[in-house]
C-alpha cells in the first residue's frame, strides 16, 4: 500500500498545472466569463491528452486510468477552466472526434437533469424540470445519458434552443430547449452507468480543485489584508474558518483519490460507494469552502472583479452535473443498508 | 495511488484473525465498569494475552520486545483489534501508547530495563500526570514544581482529570524544576511512583458520573533524581518525542468502530422504523461518506509518514474531523433511539445503555489530546503558515 501520487502522477500534476498557469490565467478567465472561446481551449486541451487521457495508446489516447484522471481534473477545477470538459473526456470512446477535440461533445444525465422524453413541448409547463445545456450553442454533439443507454444528439438538432441571457455562472452558458430532440442510442444503458460513475468521480475531483483554490486565496488574503493594525490572518475566527477549509480539502482529496484508485481497481473496495463518498464530501469541501472565501475576502469578495464568486458559482453548476448530492447520500444510505 | 495490502500485511491479518476468534471470547466480558481492581485484571490481562501470542506493542522496536510492524501492519492490527471487538486497551493506553514510546526514545538503559518489559506484559500501568487547573491547553503554564533536595526531587502541585490514577503503578509527571526559566524551558519529565507517600487521589467524576478521572494532590513527594528522563528542564522536548511512533494509525480502530456503528444504526432504523424517512437516510448516507473519507485520509497519511519519516502535521486535521464526525454519528443514534434514549440502559431490545454512553463519551473526544481549538490553531499555523498564537 502506498497511497499517495506516485512519481509519474506527481509529473502529469504539474504538467497539467503549468499548463493550467499558462492558459488560464486569472485576467483570462474573466475575459472568457465576457466572450466564450471554446474552440481555441478545446485543440490545447485535446494537445494535453485531457479528452483522451483514459483511451488506450492504441485507440490514439494516453492509456492512463482513473487515478490519474482525477489529478488532472483537480488541476482544472482548480483553475476555472470552462467548457464541457468533463463530457468530452467521458465520451472520448464513444463519439469519434471527441478525444482530438475536433468534435465538442457536451452532456445531459436524463436520470437527473430534468430533461423530458415525452417528445412533447409542453413538459415544463406540465411541471418537469426544464432542459438547460451546458455550452449548449457550441456543440457538435450532445451525449445524453438514458436509462435505456447514451443518446447522441447532433448539434444543429439544439438550433430550437434559446441561450439563456444570464446564465449562473458567467463561465457555464446555457442553452435552454422547449424539449429534447430524439437522438440515436450509441451505448447501452450499462455504458451509461458507468460514465455516471466515472462521471461522479470526475465532478468530485473538480470540485476538490475549488476547495483548494478557494483555501489558496482565502488564505492568502487574510495574510495580506490589514484591519485593526494587523493581519486579518492573526485572529482566531480567521484562522480557524481556514482549518475548517484545510480539513474539508484533504478529506476530500483522500476520498477521491480512494474513489479514483477504486475503479481501476474494483478489487480494493465497492465503486459506486467509494463514488457516492467522494462526490458527497468533495461537493462539501467545494461549496462550504467558496462561501468562506467569499466571507474571508469581506466586501472584496462580494465584488465582481475578485475571484471568488466564479468557485462559488461553478460549485453550484457541478452540484448540478450528473447525479445530485441527495441521491448520493441514499446511495451510501443503501450501503449502509445492505452492509455493503 | 496504491490501496492494496501487501502480502506479508494479508498473512498478518490471518494470523490475527484467526488468534482473535479464539482470543476474544476466551477473555470473556468486560467486569462491571465500577469495579476497579476487576477492570484493571481485565485490561492488563488481555495486554498479557497479546504478549503471549507476539502482539503487544505492535509498533514498538524488536529490541524493546515490540513487534516492529510496519506502518500498514500497524494498521492491519487496529483494523483487526476493532473487527473483531477486542477489548479496549484500557488501563495499558499510556504505558504502551504514551509513557513506554517515550522510554525507548529517551529513557535511560536502566529506566528501558526496569518499564518496557514490564509495561508489555501488562505488569505496570501508567497514568499521566500532565493537565493541572490552571494549565489545560496552555500545558506550558503547569505549576507543579519540583526542587532538587539531594538525590530526590521533592514534588508539590495538583494534577487533574487523571484517567486511571487510582489503579496506576507509575505516573508520567511534568514538573516545573525551574521557575524563572521561559515557560517551556524550565519542565523535567519524570517517572513517579504511584505508591509513594504524600500521593492523594481524589475521585473527579465525569459526565458519565463515572470516577474514570481523579485529581491528584501532590505534598512533598520525593521523586528520585534517576527517574528523570531526559535532560533537567528539558522535559517539554522529551513529552513530544512520542509524536514520532504516531504514523497516523492510532485512530484506526476507532474509524473501523465508527463506519461499523453506522451500519447497526442502518439496521436499527430498518427494524425499528425511521429508516422510511429521507432525512435520516440521507443524514446517516452523509455521515458514512464522511467516515468513509476519514478512512481514506488516514492512509493517505499513513503513506506520507512512511515516505517522510515523519508524521505529518495533516494529524490535526485527522483528529479534529474524525473527533466531531464521531459527536455526530452518536447524537444521529441518540436521536433515533428516540424517547428510549433517556434512559442509559437498554429498553426493551434497544441497546441504549451502550449508544447513550458512548454518545456522552465522544464529548470528551474533542477535548482530550488537544482540543479541537487547539487544533485548529495548529493546522492553520503548521500547515497554513498563519500568524502564531501568544505563547
Amino acid at each position: 500500500m502506498d497511497f499517495q501520487l506516485s512519481e509519474d502522477q506527481r509529473a502529469l500534476q504539474q504538467g497539467i498545472r503549468s499548463f493550467c498557469d499558462d492558459r488560464y490565467r486569472f485576467e483570462r478567465i474573466a475575459e472568457l466569463a465576457r466572450e466564450p472561446a471554446l474552440r481555441d481551449d478545446w485543440q490545447a486541451l485535446a494537445g494535453m491528452g485531457v479528452f483522451g487521457l483514459r483511451l488506450p495508446e492504441l485507440e490514439g489516447g494516453v492509456g492512463l486510468g482513473m487515478a490519474e484522471a482525477a489529478v488532472v481534473f483537480a488541476e482544472l477545477g482548480r483553475c476555472l477552466a470552462p467548457g464541457p470538459i468533463l463530457w468530452s473526456h467521458l465520451l472520448a470512446a464513444l463519439i469519434p472526434g471527441a478525444a482530438s477535440g475536433e468534435t465538442l461533445v457536451g452532456g445531459l444525465d436524463c436520470a437527473h437533469g430534468g430533461a423530458d422524453w415525452s417528445g412533447r413541448g409542453d413538459a415544463e409547463s406540465r411541471g418537469a424540470a426544464p432542459v438547460l445545456i451546458e455550452s449548449g450553442a457550441e456543440l457538435d454533439a450532445l451525449a445524453v445519458l438514458r436509462g435505456d443507454g447514451v443518446h447522441r444528439i447532433d448539434g444543429p438538432a439544439l438550433a430550437a434552443g434559446r441561450k439563456v441571457g444570464t446564465p449562473l455562472d458567467p463561465l457555464t452558458p446555457l442553452l435552454h430547449l422547449p424539449a429534447l430532440p430524439q437522438g440515436e442510442r450509441i451505448a447501452d444503458a450499462d455504458a451509461a452507468a458507468k460514465l455516471r460513475l466515472q462521471g461522479a468521480v470526475l465532478v468530485a475531483a473538480l470540485q476538490l480543485g475549488i476547495a483548494e483554490s478557494t483555501l489558496e486565496l482565502a488564505v492568502a488574503h487574510a495574510k495580506t489584508r490589514e484591519q485593526f493594525g494587523r493581519p486579518i490572518a492573526s485572529f482566531q475566527a480567521i484562522k480557524h474558518f481556514c482549518a475548517d477549509m484545510f480539513t474539508r480539502q484533504e478529506l476530500a482529496r483522500a476520498a477521491v483519490y480512494a474513489a479514483a484508485a477504486t475503479l481501476d481497481d474494483p478489487e480494493i473496495g465497492d465503486p459506486t460507494r467509494a463514488a457516492a463518498a467522494a462526490r458527497i464530501v468533495a461537493g462539501e469541501a467545494a461549496m462550504k469552502n467558496a462561501r468562506q472565501c467569499i466571507q474571508i475576502h469581506g466586501g472584496m469578495g462580494y465584488t465582481w472583479e475578485m475571484p471568488p464568486h466564479y468557485y462559488l458559482k461553478r460549485a453550484l453548476v457541478l452540484e448540478q452535473t450528473l447525479t445530485p448530492t441527495d441521491t448520493h447520500c441514499e446511495t451510501m444510505a443503501a450501503c449502509l443498508a445492505t452492509g455493503g | 495511488m496504491d490501496l492494496r495490502y501487501s502480502e506479508a500485511d494479508e498473512q498478518l491479518r490471518a494470523e490475527l484473525r484467526a488468534w482473535l476468534a479464539e482470543a476474544v471470547p476466551a477473555h470473556g466480558a468486560p467486569p462491571p465498569r465500577d469495579d476497579w481492581p476487576a477492570r484493571r485484571a481485565y485490561d492488563t490481562g488481555w495486554q498479557q494475552r497479546l504478549h503471549s501470542a507476539g502482539y503487544a506493542g505492535i509498533n514498538w522496536p524488536a529490541e524493546f520486545g515490540g513487534r516492529a510492524a510496519s506502518a500498514t501492519g500497524e494498521l492491519v492490527y487496529y483494523e483487526e483489534m476493532a473487527r473483531a471487538g477486542a477489548p479496549y486497551i484500557g488501563h495499558n493506553f499510556v504505558g504502551i501508547r504514551h509513557g513506554g514510546p517515550t522510554l525507548i526514545a529517551e529513557g535511560s538503559d536502566a529506566q528501558k530495563r526496569r518499564h518496557l518489559p514490564r509495561i508489555l506484559r501488562g505488569e505496570e500501568v501508567w497514568c499521566q500526570g500532565f493537565s493541572e487547573p490552571g494549565a489545560g491547553s496552555d500545558l506550558a503554564a503547569l505549576q507543579t514544581s519540583a526542587v532538587r533536595d539531594g538525590d530526590c526531587y521533592v514534588v508539590n502541585g495538583h494534577k487533574t482529570w487523571t484517567s486511571f490514577a487510582h489503579t496506576a503503578d507509575y505516573c508520567e509527571l511534568l514538573a516545573r524544576t525551574d521557575p524563572n526559566a521561559p515557560k517551556h524551558r524550565g519542565i523535567s519529565w519524570l517517572i513517579m511512583p504511584m505508591d509513594l507517600p504524600g500521593i492523594e487521589i481524589r475521585p473527579l467524576p465525569t459526565l458519565l458520573g463515572e470516577s474514570d478521572f481523579s485529581e491528584v494532590f501532590l505534598s512533598d513527594v520525593r521523586v528520585p533524581v534517576e527517574n528523570r528522563v531526559g535532560a533537567e528542564n528539558d522535559g517539554w522536548r522529551v513529552m513530544n518525542v512520542t509524536l514520532r511512533f504516531e504514523r497516523g494509525s492510532a485512530w484506526a480502530s476507532d474509524i473501523f468502530e465508527l463506519r461499523e456503528f453506522l451500519s447497526e444504526l442502518a439496521g436499527l432504523a430498518r427494524q425499528r422504523g425511521g429508516w422510511e424517512n429521507p432525512a435520516l437516510r440521507r443524514e446517516a448516507g452523509h455521515l458514512a461518506a464522511e467516515a468513509d473519507a476519514l478512512w481514506a485520509l488516514m492512509k493517505w497519511q499513513l503513506a506520507e509518514a512512511v515516505k517522510t519519516g515523519v508524521p505529518g502535521v495533516g494529524g490535526s486535521a485527522l483528529k479534529l474531523a474524525f473527533t466531531e464526525l464521531n459527536q455526530r454519528v452518536y447524537e444521529l443514534g441518540v436521536r433515533l433511539l428516540g424517547r428510549a434514549g433517556l434512559a442509559r440502559e437498554d429498553i426493551g431490545a434497544l441497546p441504549c445503555a451502550r449508544i447513550v454512553d458512548k454518545f456522552l463519551n465522544t464529548l470528551s473526544l474533542t477535548i482530550a489530546a488537544g482540543t479541537s481549538q487547539i487544533q485548529r490553531n495548529i493546522i492553520a499555523e503548521r500547515s497554513l503558515g498563519m500568524p502564531r498564537e501568544p505563547r
